[in-house]
């Protein structure tokens, strides 16, 4: 096992480290002068200019730029925001526990609803149960998410008044912030009411960000129960009058689970990318508004150290479900 | 008893905004975060909304609803016969904020301005690069730098500014949020505690609110400043709900979940003005947008080929389908709710039949052009595309060809500075300081030809009007001199002017006392909320 | 390269022909196939006679008639069948051009990935070595980024525009294609066939793309549906970020983002061009899952 995670960490090195370059060199290709927009429709001199740039390091060159950038990495300074002009690495993690809440939320909603239907879709392979599953985990599959959110707040907020429209909580609810996560902060505050509000604010945004991983963890779920219950094992197990629950509980269930495991860890990836659009739709404060905002605003260092971050959080995690599979499966080690 | 939670989050939302009779919260939904707290380093109005506007207050200050200038920490102010001095009288007994992180020993004085002014003005103060990129970027685009002698302390509560050359328009940046007075004792402090950094995160001055708290791109609080000179404010807390999106703000304007928002869409206006609930206030913002020919090139060299080409452009089209009403059509540079503005000039009548003959007549066949259009949506101009893409059908109507093009907005400006540039741009601007030097000068003098003066356009008449009234200090002289420059702007036609947004602020029907400002700033001292 | 024509023995063989029958047979089978490619067909068709069959231009503005509603609803028009836009642009119109748009997008898309990916991929399979690994390794570079945030700051890069979203999103669908290829490559290249096909003298680039790639087709196929879909989603989501397609161009996130303000006051601008992108995606979905099922046993079977 130990050898194992060394080989995987020998290589997620040489990946960080393209990572951060591709992060850092996409950055300086962008058109736009991130200095120039410091001033908006006024103009800047071109010896202010200069100075600015110079403040900023963006005259030294370039290679030196991205070493000088990587050693800040490596000590945990991401660079400094051009527009707040405030630690890249501090705003990440005060946003960073919104986006990871929101993530949380639907991934579990999209496990806890998707895993199920796709095992009882499988068992009654066929029947109309089977088939609206499917469908449904078809649409889901293909909804253009920011569409769907734009439906659910004409429909929700709009028309029937059930949730607010944005944010993560009630106004009227102030308490400090202990972990970030407004679930946990709004019982820890005691305050009544405020637990509900936070919930509130969380469901139309969760329901979005979860709508594809639903789906595809369902339809995964599925074929893969279909797979193992085709197999030898399984029949002889039917055979031998094992009642089908246990044979799909005892049996099936923990053969089937292995890629349904995989599947969840590549939804890591597709939930910041949903998060991207669902935060843009409901306003919340998290690192997908966060992203799309600098790359409006051109501020280089939040795009950069945003992304190395993201990426980083990526490859570990998969790294994790790497593990976790080789334990499940021990064949996958040597 | 309760069917829907969020019913009960409605409900409980709906009790906190009616007031409990304890504390009167004003929640106002803002458009977007505030890029820090001290308003020195930024340009950003919604940042001077959160910043210099509740927490801090300037020597002079903007008189509510106008763009003329009043004493604020400045109790008076005199000017010396050669107009380089001002000496300004400081008022008394002004107490700086008490808060959890910071306790005040002593009260406002001229140690406080000279600091406040030196640290964007010296390089060897310790203030001057206290955050990594601070620029100072109005000081700077204000011309400060260049503007200040020497200021000096004659005593605690007398401040004299020596400037360097004749400028009537000091006055109005003194009154600009970048101009904040800050405290020196906090600043020391924060300095000797290694925490230089918290300047920018919590911020401190004698305004009518005490900043409390700020949740990143979620929510800023404050509470009412009980010394605050001004006396105390009839709300007991200020919240800024950060809400980007036009719809979401008026849907939680709707909600009651906050009492007042800027930025409306266009399109809701119309069910705003119908809801019982709310009401409108409306103003024209401190704007112009116009289409900028280049007035270096050929054909647009000749002043008639511009002309006609203006004739041809139908103004009430685009402030319709651009703002759908909420604008009006511009017909001098200038807004209309600025001191100067010549109403007496007569805007080219919209005429495709004459602009056609007018442009045959200057001897211009076959034209085709480029129009700019902006990438991004600025107050002046909601949609430059949709903009560009009337004037296009307008122009094709009298036989001119466009073709549009937009970059990047950074590379926008950059680009449409050039002398040589092909094409006209549509571009704008938004007043700093409520001055027509700003705007006059500022975007149509020959020294901003290669840069703020996107027509390129360097007029010997006009150039020497505005100078002459930068310099002179008799406000009914300059405004005589503005007006004359008007006229002559419109004789030569250097740019279209497309319109003037109007500034629509929606609120809830028990908000009292908002008074909207033509300088486009949210300011809630004085604001209160009927029971 | 060139003298390929000589030994061209399997194109219209008996073998071939049943293998297509049997293709058919199994996706026919899926009723949400037929079903998808129908659909599919209808809007290829609609597509290609937008211009016939559109009663008004995509970018025409009727100035007076801005934001009508639906020609079922009070104040519709039946000269708009599905309504107008801001500016008075009819909606179906727009919607038929912008059909044209999204299966232009998924057409080159899927196509650029899909070369680009089967050339770098065979490459790193027949390859091997270090050549392989560190075309690998840039793949897991470009997959650990999240595909949208990459195709986002890439058409910054690249500046925004309808080309290079889809050059950004081909990018970014590519690695994919590169796996699938080089595994299939690495699995078949000890095969018998491809030594014996060696040592009767094939050079290196008929083996890899006559001789090897026909081969493992079948799990290229299906993942092209995907990128197809998921290009269409993509543009559209950049679109809507105000990266993909800059207005007027009816793309349908274009329209979508540019419909945002109307949201509350005139529900068809939002609507439908979101049903649109939906009914798009779900169609070649349901034909991915019907060419998925069809080519499957022969997968297995081979």
């Amino acid at each position: 096992m130990l050898r194992f995670l060394l080989r995987r960490l020998a290589v997620l090195i040489p990946t960080f480290i393209g990572v951060s370059i591709i992060a850092f060199s996409f950055i300086r290709m962008l058109p736009g002068d991130p200095v120039a927009l410091l001033s908006g429709e006024r103009v800047m001199s071109p010896e202010r200019h200069a100075e600015i740039s110079h403040q900023l390091g963006f005259d030294r060159p370039i290679v030196i730029q991205y070493l000088d950038y990587l050693w800040g990495v490596l000590r945990g300074d991401f660079g400094t925001s051009i527009s707040t002009k405030g630690s890249v690495l501090e705003q990440f993690l005060q946003l960073f526990p919104a986006t990871l809440e929101l993530s949380i939320c639907a991934i579990i909603v999209a496990i806890v609803l998707g895993i199920p239907a796709g095992i009882f879709a499988a068992i009654k392979r066929g029947s109309f149960f089977d088939q609206s599953v499917m469908g449904a985990a078809l649409v889901g599959y293909s909804m253009p998410i920011f569409w769907w959110g734009l439906l659910l707040i004409i429909l929700f907020s709009g028309i029937l008044q059930w949730t607010p429209v944005s944010g993560r909580i009630s106004l009227m609810f102030f308490f400090p912030q202990v972990t970030g996560f407004m679930l946990i902060d709004s019982l820890l505050s005691g305050q009544e009411g405020a637990f509900k509000s936070a919930v509130s604010h969380l469901i139309l945004p969760t329901i979005v960000l979860a709508t594809i991983p639903l789906a595809v963890i369902a339809r995964q779920t599925r074929s893969a129960m279909l797979e193992v219950l085709g197999e030898d094992y399984v029949r002889t197990a039917r055979a031998k009058g094992l009642s089908p629950f246990r044979v799909v509980g005892v049996h099936a269930l923990r053969n089937a689970m292995i890629p349904v495991i995989t599947t969840i860890g590549l939804q890591v990836g597709v939930l910041m990318a949903g998060a991207i659009l669902t935060e843009t739709i409901f306003s919340w404060p998290g690192i997908g508004k966060w992203m799309v905002d600098s790359v409006f605003r051109r501020d280089y260092p939040v795009i950069q150290g945003g992304l190395l971050i993201i990426a980083g959080i990526i490859m570990l995690v998969n790294l994790v479900v790497d593990l976790l599979y080789g334990l499940i499966n021990p064949r996958i080690r040597h | 008893m309760i069917r829907k939670l969020t019913f009960a989050a409605a409900l409980l939302a709906a009790t906190a905004l009616a007031g409990a009779a304890n504390a009167k919260t004003f929640v106002y939904c803002s458009e977007a975060s505030p890029e820090g707290f001290d308003p020195g380093l930024y340009t950003g109005g919604n940042t001077f909304d959160a910043s210099a506007h509740p927490v801090y207050n300037r020597l002079l200050e903007f008189k509510k609803g106008t763009t003329e200038v009043e004493p604020g920490l400045a109790e008076s102010y005199e000017v010396s016969d050669d107009g380089l001095q001002y000496t300004f009288k400081l008022r008394q007994g002004v107490k700086f904020q008490t808060t959890d992180f910071f306790t005040p020993t002593r009260e406002f004085n001229a140690d406080d301005v000279i600091f406040s002014f030196e640290r964007p003005w010296k390089e060897d103060n310790p203030w001057h690069k206290y955050v990594e990129g601070a620029s100072w970027e109005y000081f700077a685009g204000m011309g400060m730098p260049e503007l200040l002698d020497k200021i000096e302390k004659v005593d605690d509560h007398t401040v004299r500014f020596t400037l360097k050359r004749k400028e009537a328009p000091f006055l109005a940046n003194v009154a600009m949020p970048f101009a904040s007075i800050l405290s020196k004792e906090y600043a020391d402090k924060l300095q000797a505690d290694g925490k230089m950094n918290q300047m920018n995160q919590m911020p401190l001055g004698t305004g009518p609110f005490t900043f409390v708290g700020y949740q990143q791109d979620a929510v800023i609080r404050y509470k009412a400043n009980p010394d605050y000179w001004g006396g105390k404010q009839p709300i007991d807390d200020l919240v800024f709900a950060i809400t980007t999106d036009a719809a979401v703000r008026y849907q939680k304007l709707k909600a009651g979940e906050c009492h007042l928002m800027p930025y409306p869409n266009a399109a809701d206006v119309a069910s705003m003005k119908a809801d019982p609930s709310l009401k409108i206030s409306e103003q024209e913002g401190l704007n112009v947008a116009y289409l900028a020919y280049n007035a270096t090139q050929a054909p647009f060299d000749k002043v008639e080929v511009r002309k006609a080409l203006n004739m041809a452009i139908n103004k009430q089209a685009i402030v319709d389908a651009v703002f759908q009403g909420a604008a009006t059509p511009a017909k001098n540079p200038i807004p209309p709710t600025m001191w100067s503005y010549n109403d007496a000039i007569e805007d080219d009548k919209y005429d495709p039949e004459a602009a056609k003959a007018a442009l045959e007549a200057a001897g211009v066949k076959d034209l085709s052009m480029k129009v700019w259009a902006m990438p991004v949506a600025r107050p002046y101009m909601l949609n430059a595309r949709r903009a560009a893409e009337l004037i296009q059908s307008d122009f094709d109507k009298i036989g001119v060809k466009v073709e549009i093009v937009s970059y990047e907005w950074a590379e926008y400006l950059d680009k449409s500075k050039a002398k040589d540039r092909d094409g006209a741009v549509i571009l704008g601007w938004t007043g700093d300081n409520g001055d027509p030097d700003n705007f006059l000068d500022t975007l149509l003098g020959c020294d901003a030809v290669g840069g703020n003066n996107r027509a390129q356009w360097c007029n010997k008449e006009f150039d020497d009007l505005v100078t002459k009234a930068k310099e002179a200090s008799d406000q009914a002289e300059r405004t005589k001199l503005y007006e004359e420059a008007q006229v002559v702007f419109k004789r030569e036609a250097p740019w279209a002017t497309l319109d003037h947004s109007l500034a629509i602020v929606p609120m809830r029907k028990e908000v009292q006392g908002f008074v909207q400002s033509p300088l486009g700033d949210f300011t809630f001292d004085g604001v209160d909320l009927a029971e | 390269m060139v003298q390929t024509t000589a030994i061209e023995p399997v194109s219209l063989d008996p073998s071939r022909r049943r293998r297509l029958a049997d293709f058919w047979y199994y996706f026919s089978e899926n009723r949400g196939a037929v079903i998808g490619l129908w659909v599919f067909v209808i809007l290829v068709a609609l597509a290609l006679l937008a211009p016939l069959i559109a009663p008004h231009a995509p970018n025409a503005q009727y100035r007076d008639a801005v934001l009508l509603p639906p020609v079922w609803l009070d104040g519709g028009n039946a000269g708009y069948l599905l309504g107008t836009d801001a500016v008075g642009r009819d909606m179906l119109s727009r919607l038929l051009y912008g059909a044209r748009f999204s299966l232009f997008i998924g057409v080159v898309v899927t196509t650029l990935a899909l070369v680009g990916g089967i050339v770098v991929g065979v490459f790193a399979g027949y390859v091997g070595g270090w050549v392989d690994t560190v075309i690998m390794r840039v793949m897991d570079i470009i997959l650990a980024f999240p595909s949208l945030l990459l195709a986002l700051v890439l058409v910054a890069v690249l500046g925004p525009g309808l080309t290079n979203a889809m050059i950004a999103i081909a990018l970014v669908l590519q690695p994919h294609f590169v796996r699938l290829t080089r595994a299939a490559v690495m699995a078949e290249k000890s095969r018998e066939y491809v030594i014996a096909a060696r040592v009767a003298g094939a050079g290196p680039m008929r083996l890899m793309f006559r001789t090897i790639l026909p081969n493992c087709m079948a799990p290229l196929i299906v993942q092209a549906t995907l990128s197809f879909s998921n290009a269409i989603l993509d543009a559209a989501a950049l679109g809507f970020l105000g990266m993909g397609a800059q207005p007027p161009t009816p793309e349908w996130g274009t329209m979508l983002a540019e419909a945002r303000e109307f949201i509350l006051r005139a529900w068809w601008v939002v609507t439908f061009p979101g049903l649109a992108i939906l009914i798009t995606v779900l169609a070649i979905n349901l034909m991915g899952d019907g060419l998925r099922d069809a080519l499957d046993p022969k997968l297995k079977r081979s």
